[in-house]
């Protein structure tokens, strides 16, 4: 193969989806269940491209991901930060750890009564949802990041006369990126979980959430179907064009972790 | 004035049973462009002692002065090599890696990079200026780490058994390469080992410790003209002597 760099992926990619493909198939004509709610692979290709030619599916996929992508901003810009002082100063890390062992086991949707209450329906809430859900892996992996900076680095660093606020920018910050990393990971696919459940209840007529929810209300099952495809589309694009570039482009060529399988 | 000297330092750990002393009245003294060696058994307080010449350690009594006025704190100039080849900073490559002390001092960039490869060409590794440490050797590795520690040309030069997790044909190469280097840059030098044979090849002078607490033993002066053959008999007779000291045979 001329191009194994990009073939092999898209090889890989193609064999599991049409092994999934295949099993969602048999189960849909297996009638277990009636076809209306189980349609086939046919059909949910149909829905998709009604949904893409209409102009619906782009406009659900915008707002949910404007969702995702404000709060996850928000919750990056907090959580690093705190984070990483928590890891790097004894009182900060003794002034957090309380409130973030108490907030980060209560499950985001649990949230979803209170900000309705305080921020109505619409996109504050579901971008305060996914603010919530966001922030604490954000915390806990750039906390643990900067924990595992080897000392070797930090005392290397100070021999040649890094200040506290150099060490941190030169030795800390890029020492912990693999941690931030996969902090932002899981940040992501917690994203999903908050944005989808809050466009569930409190989102007003646009996202994927609500379309899933709403596709319930008139037996849609194709619809609901075709938009959990494209969650799973994007959850993939994100995975494979922006964390695994990222990691390629750093701790990869770094050689802190082992690079993904071309 | 003595470049650097060490005054009856003491330096005890705390203990949940209550200071255990490491290092008990231990002085001696560095000259400019000195390579000594200080060599002891593990457990003797030679890392200790490295340790608080580099600021990282507050002795508990004693100080420690550098051209006469005492060291406070990591604030002076030092070049630190240690054994762990894990030392370079994985996202700079080996260039970037030497440029780090440069940056410190606010060197600007292209006279950063033109002395980033000098150092570099005097270990031999101008050719890897823009690997990663990770595809190094460790041999490679600890000369980008020697490189480093010199290049923003520090007024001592502190190694802590650097070639000792190296092979046995690698580490004579590494001994000839440094003696080299300090000949060319004639830094002064501080190189903790257990390794007598190596002290004897390198050092001005030997340090000898002994354990619990460390104490100064013995101080040897190693005349031998470099490069030093390392079976002659005059290398072993110095080998046997400080042998004697650390309480061996």
């Amino acid at each position: 193969m001329r191009h194994p760099g990009v073939v092999r992926p898209i090889l890989g990619t193609v064999c599991s989806f049409g092994l999934a493909a295949l099993v969602w198939e048999s189960f849909a004509r297996s009638g277990l269940f009636a076809p209306a709610l189980t349609p086939s692979v046919v059909a949910i290709g149909a829905a998709l491209g009604r949904m893409l030619l209409d102009g619906t599916l782009l406009r659900h996929v915008l707002y949910t991901l404007y969702r995702i992508l404000a709060g996850l901003a928000l919750a990056a810009a907090v959580g690093l930060p705190i984070g990483m002082l928590m890891g790097r100063f004894r009182h900060v890390e003794r002034f957090f750890i309380p409130l973030v062992s108490v907030l980060s086991p209560i499950p985001s949707l649990a949230w979803v009564p209170v900000f309705i209450l305080w921020f109505g329906l619409g996109n504050t809430a579901a971008i305060a949802l996914v603010f919530y859900a966001a922030t604490f892996p954000i915390i806990l992996n750039a906390w643990t990041g900067v924990r595992s900076v080897s000392r070797l680095w930090i005392r290397a660093a100070e021999a040649m006369g890094a200040d506290e606020r150099v060490l941190f920018q030169k030795v800390v910050l890029p020492g912990s990126m693999p941690f931030v990393i996969t902090g932002l990971r899981q940040a992501f696919a917690r994203s999903w979980i908050a944005v989808v459940g809050g466009e569930m209840i409190a989102a007003t007529s646009w996202g994927l959430g609500w379309v899933i929810f709403d596709s319930k209300e008139f037996l849609n099952a194709d619809v609901m179907m075709a938009s959990l495809v494209v969650i799973g589309i994007l959850g993939l694009a994100f995975e494979r064009l922006i964390f695994q570039a990222i990691e390629r482009r750093t701790v990869g060529l770094w050689g802190m972790v082992k690079a993904v399988a071309g | 004035m003595h470049h650097l000297e060490l005054r009856s330092i003491t330096f005890e750990y705390a203990t949940a049973d209550g200071p255990l002393t490491a290092l008990r009245e231990l002085s001696f003294a560095v000259e400019p462009s000195e390579f000594l060696c200080v060599v002891g058994q593990s457990g003797c307080g030679k890392t200790t002692l490295l340790n608080v010449v580099a600021g990282f350690l507050k002795p508990t009594r004693g100080a420690v002065l550098l051209g006469g006025k005492p060291v406070t704190g990591k604030g002076f100039d030092r070049g630190i090599v240690f054994q762990d080849f894990a030392q370079l900073f994985p996202w700079r490559t080996a260039q970037r890696n030497v440029e780090f002390g440069l940056e410190m001092k606010g060197v600007p960039r292209a006279e950063r990079e033109e002395v980033a490869l000098r150092f570099l060409r005097l270990v031999k590794l101008e050719k890897f200026a823009r690997s990663y440490p990770h595809e190094l050797s460790g041999g490679m590795q600890q000369r980008v780490a020697i490189a480093r520690a010199l290049a923003y040309n520090p007024a001592v030069l502190l190694m802590d058994e650097p070639f000792a997790a190296l092979d046995a044909l690698t580490r004579e190469e590494m001994q000839r390469l440094l003696v080299d280097v300090w000949r060319e840059t004639k830094k002064t030098v501080i190189y903790v080992t257990h390794n007598v044979a190596e002290a004897v090849y390198l050092a001005d002078r030997i340090v000898v410790l002994t354990p619990h607490p460390g104490t100064v033993k013995a101080q040897v002066r190693i005349a031998m003209p470099r490069p030093r053959d390392t079976l002659s008999v005059e290398f072993l007779e110095c080998q046997r002597e400080v042998v004697g000291h650390l309480g061996g045979r």
